[in-house]
């Protein structure tokens, strides 16, 4: 189980949490110019991270917010979480891809 | 004003008020519902000054900004839900609080980028009270209840037994009536919870009473 930190509630339990998957995806400018290709990339093409992991949570059973996690998906470790807008913070961890 | 109707508490079917009998021995649980209580939800924008301004002028309390805080003026509370969202609950059981609430608070914030809706009978409140509530509630839900991290007037959106309950410690310890929470849970969900709540109390006597 994990304790993900909201940042509007503080650290709170998992199973109050959602998952909303990479973090940081930003819609193509143009959609109506682009490829088939880069319209499925941007759809359904996700980073399969080793290491540091940006990704996005909802507090569903809380105060319901959209919000940034940076997760280590080998260790699990929650290193941050940031609004969501907001750059991510700068982390020591090296990401192995 | 509401329109007459035949309005029924969610837990009426259980014949709450023909039950639990004191049998003399002090129940360290006691369970009862609020039935009626007035539950409005407000949203809004949080970060704006003018806008709790004006929520302090009409209600004449300020609204709570800091993260699971609640805030009491005459007969209502404001809990906060979120940083743009919060209930404002009157329980004192009647039944057009919450329309009354509603409206005057609709008034109150026009012009604002704001949402006055009143969810009264969309929730059924429980009230758990007694020296051992905190253990009970504590079986199933991951917030920590504990005196020190739970404090009177604190209130959380959090799961309990899985179903999704807003708790508020209206009460503590040191109250004269002792240690109480309210447990707003949705009404669907209201038997349920009901349910979970006597079996999980059963250990410490549980006294359930309306």
């Amino acid at each position: 189980m994990l304790v993900i930190p909201c940042p509007y509630c503080g650290p709170r339990c998992e199973i109050e949490f959602s998952y909303g998957g990479q973090a940081h995806i930003a819609r193509p400018e143009d959609s109506a110019a682009i490829s088939d290709e880069t319209w499925a990339d941007y759809v359904f093409l996700r980073d399969n991270t080793k290491g540091v992991f940006l990704e996005r949570w909802v507090h569903a059973h809380g105060c319901r917010q959209w919000f940034n996690v940076a997760r280590h998906t080998v260790t699990y470790e929650i290193l941050a979480s940031y609004e969501t807008g907001a750059k991510p913070p700068k982390l020591d961890f090296v990401t192995q891809v | 004003m509401i329109e007459r109707y035949l309005r029924q508490s969610p837990l009426a079917h259980l014949g709450l008020s023909g039950r639990g009998q004191d049998d003399g021995a002090p129940a360290q649980v006691r369970l009862a519902e609020r039935p009626f209580s007035g539950l409005v939800n407000l949203r809004g924008p949080g970060a704006d000054q003018t806008f709790l301004d004006a929520f302090e002028a009409a209600a004449e309390y300020a609204l709570p900004t800091a993260a699971g805080a609640s805030s009491v003026g005459g007969n209502t509370t404001a809990l906060w839900l979120g940083p743009r969202e919060w209930a404002i609950v009157d329980a004192r059981g009647e039944p057009d609080a919450g329309p009354r609430i509603a409206s005057r608070l609709r008034a109150a914030l026009a012009g604002f980028p704001a949402a006055v809706t009143d969810i009264s009978e969309s929730r059924a409140c429980i009230q758990i009270s007694g020296a051992k509530a905190r253990a009970t509630l504590q079986k199933g839900c991951p917030l920590d209840l504990h005196p020190r991290a739970f404090r009177q007037g604190q209130c959380a959106q959090t799961r309990l037994a899985k179903a999704s309950v807003l708790i508020h410690l209206t009460a503590d310890e040191s109250a004269q009536g002792g240690l109480a929470f309210d447990v707003y849970v949705a009404r669907s969900f209201a038997e349920y919870v009901w349910f979970w709540l006597e079996d999980a109390a059963c250990e410490y006597g549980a006294n359930a009473k309306l």
